[in-house]
């Protein structure tokens, strides 16, 4: 499939708004405007878009469920809080092709009714952010963002927010409440954003790669949009790919590619060549897939099937010398760390996952550690008022399902069974946070 | 159960963090940043003018370098909230800094993607560089090193945050040789970020 978001990323000044306009930018959105609101919804519906962000869900229906009959104004806010470890899709796509997102952000402006639009960006993108800001300021200029846009007597802002190093802040809820100036913690649902998000005022929260994809569906269609890729997978998608391989970096692929593909062809294979041990294909929360389950689609439907998620699409390819429950402790050290604070089965449950990680990883481990694990995981997951919690429950879940032996040899052994080079050779202060 | 480990609750997680940190000094923002506080205000609608208490701490730490106790109370004036509301903020985000921090504030990725490719090691050879421990600062008030969460740059582990901006594809043994340039050089020393590559060299 040839690249449709990430076509000229390489080339100099793609980033410009002439070199933009050139490739038929904003084109799209002119499209768009010559349309009622509720026909955009409907095309983005038919092209079956689904939500880049991790959860999958189609982003047609997400604008639609927006209330139309209200007082208040209403609200676009993008989410470009990239947090998942193993996901850096939509750095790229910001820093080499910002105004893609800018149209996306102003269609779904139009398709909802909403005159303002928020992007919520991660602190750490600083060198991106500028980048924006500086492009934003051209088109306002030019008239592509502000007061009657492209002459066509509508007006829409864009804004951009800098977050300041939350990953809870890259969930839905959690992103209006810092957006407002508070503690990124998630709200109980319902009601959802698109009935009272931002302000209280009807909201869609919509990932950076899922506006990026509108302006094609507008200019193209979306009959062509879906088939790009499988059945209610459309689209070009763009993966992820880091840890123990050849070519790290982002790609941009159809869901029919397979994960072998992606990991083997497109990313150069196992750094060294050496065997691979598993894979993790969307991001850290979500369940490993081992080295026999690779024959499959690499899309949203494909992978659910093989047991795991597609999530963000950050694929984290990890070779033999992978000890797994280094891995497990290394994800919940980050869990624990990330963990806002607000339900306490998640709060108290991480430090305890950990804690038990730690024990069993410095070789302190007695087998009953195995099944309090499990228990302690299994309290979580489920029992939090956002998804955080089954995210930081799944790594001690699938190591354990897939890795028990390896649990069972430190533990018998009294160390780690799976040294490897590039850890590190001292001690580990202990909550060096 | 037998099985009861000690937990350190004062580090529990983020939110019993120490706060606030009176370097008895009081704080008001220069003229300029004063004024750039009130553009960005604009940005949100009269009611959500709290939405500019992360832009505000932002301005803060431009000016002093890290979060006071005073410069708290003097955000809240401005944005027309309580100082504890301030307080709130500070304390869960990561990126403010609650004491003075070295020049150069140098944050090695340590989250999963980046230690399958070493981050654990630079970290240690960085902590031989520079003589401190994680979350200290040298004597010479030059350096802070830090261990941070995953930093969203994974297809360029080992990846090193300095003060704002990247160092990409960090290998341990190149770490002696970063301090020393960032002693030399400043941030000219780091790579920046460049965008991905199919061609990039391995790391």
């Amino acid at each position: 499939m040839e690249p449709i978001l990430t076509k000229f990323v390489r080339e100099p000044h793609c980033y410009t708004l002439d070199f933009y306009l050139k490739h038929e930018g904003y084109q799209g959105l002119r499209t768009a405007l010559g349309m009622k609101p509720n026909d955009v919804i409907e095309l983005v519906k038919a092209s079956g878009l689904k939500g880049r962000g991790g959860a999958g869900f189609p982003a047609g229906m997400k604008w639609q469920f927006v209330v139309k009959d209200t007082p208040k104004p209403k609200y676009i806010v993008c989410n470009a809080d990239e947090s998942e470890p193993g996901t850096f899709k939509d750095h790229l796509l910001m820093e080499r092709n910002p105004h893609l997102l800018f149209e996306g952000c102003l269609i779904a402006c139009h398709a909802i009714g909403a005159k303002v639009a928020y992007i919520y960006i991660r602190g750490e993108f600083l060198h991106v952010q500028h980048v924006l800001e500086q492009q934003l300021e051209d088109a306002y200029k030019k008239g592509y963002v502000g007061k009657n846009v492209m002459g066509l007597g509508w007006d829409c802002d864009i804004f951009i927010h800098r977050g300041a190093g939350a990953y809870e802040a890259g969930e839905e809820t959690a992103l209006l409440e810092s957006l407002e100036g508070k503690r990124a913690q998630p709200r109980l649902k319902p009601p959802f954003p698109a009935i009272a998000g931002l302000y209280g005022a009807p909201t869609a929260v919509n990932n950076v790669e899922t506006l990026s994809n509108v302006p094609s569906i507008l200019l193209r269609g979306a009959e062509w949009y879906a088939a790009l890729g499988p059945e209610k997978n459309g689209g070009p998608k763009l993966y992820c790919i880091s840890g123990h391989v050849e070519r790290p970096g982002v790609y941009e692929a159809s869901m029919n590619i397979t994960l072998r593909e992606l990991i083997f062809n497109v990313a150069g294979g196992v750094r060294d060549g050496r065997p691979l041990k598993a894979v993790i294909p969307g991001g850290s929360s979500v369940p490993i897939l081992l080295p026999d389950q690779l024959d499959i689609q690499a899309s949203f439907d494909g992978v659910a099937k093989a047991g795991s998620l597609l999530g963000s699409a950050g694929i984290i390819v990890l070779d033999d010398t992978t000890c797994m429950v280094w891995l497990a402790e290394n994800l919940l050290r980050f869990y624990r760390h990330e963990s806002c604070g607000k339900c306490t089965p998640c709060r108290e449950g991480t430090q305890w996952l950990l804690n038990i990680l730690e024990k069993i990883e410095r070789g302190e481990g007695e087998m009953k550690d195995l099944a309090l694990l499990e228990n302690v995981a299994g309290l979580i997951a489920g029992k939090t008022l956002c998804a955080f919690g089954d995210a930081a429950a799944t790594p001690a879940l699938t190591t354990l399902k897939n890795f028990r032996g390896e649990y069972e040899a430190h533990v018998r052994e009294g160390r780690c069974t799976v040294p490897a080079p590039w850890r590190r050779r001292t001690a580990a202060a202990a909550h060096s946070h | 159960m037998s099985f009861h480990p000690k937990i350190d609750y004062r580090e529990f997680h983020r939110s019993t963090r120490k706060m606030p940190y009176d370097d008895g000094k009081v704080f008001a923002y220069e003229p300029d940043n004063r004024a750039r506080l009130e553009d960005i205000a604009k940005r949100y609608p009269p009611e959500g003018r709290k939405s500019a208490i992360l832009p505000a701490l932002y301005l803060v730490q431009r000016q002093l370098g890290y979060i006071s106790l005073s410069s708290m109370q003097h955000v809240a004036e401005a944005i027309g909230c309580t100082a504890a509301e301030v307080e709130d903020v500070v304390s869960f985000y990561t990126m403010f800094y609650t004491r003075p921090m070295g020049k150069f504030v140098v944050q090695v990725c340590r989250t999963l993607p980046c230690a399958l490719r070493g981050a654990e090691r630079v970290t240690e050879e960085l902590t031989t560089a520079l003589g401190i421990q994680p979350n200290d600062t040298d004597s010479t008030g030059t350096f802070t090193l830090m261990e941070v969460e995953c930093l969203g740059a994974c297809d360029r582990a080992p990846l090193v945050m300095v003060n704002d901006s990247w160092h990409e594809c960090l290998q341990p043994e190149d770490a002696k040789k970063l301090a020393d340039d960032l002693r030399a050089r400043g941030e000219d020393a780091l790579t920046g970020c460049h965008h991905q590559s199919p061609d990039r060299a391995k790391g």
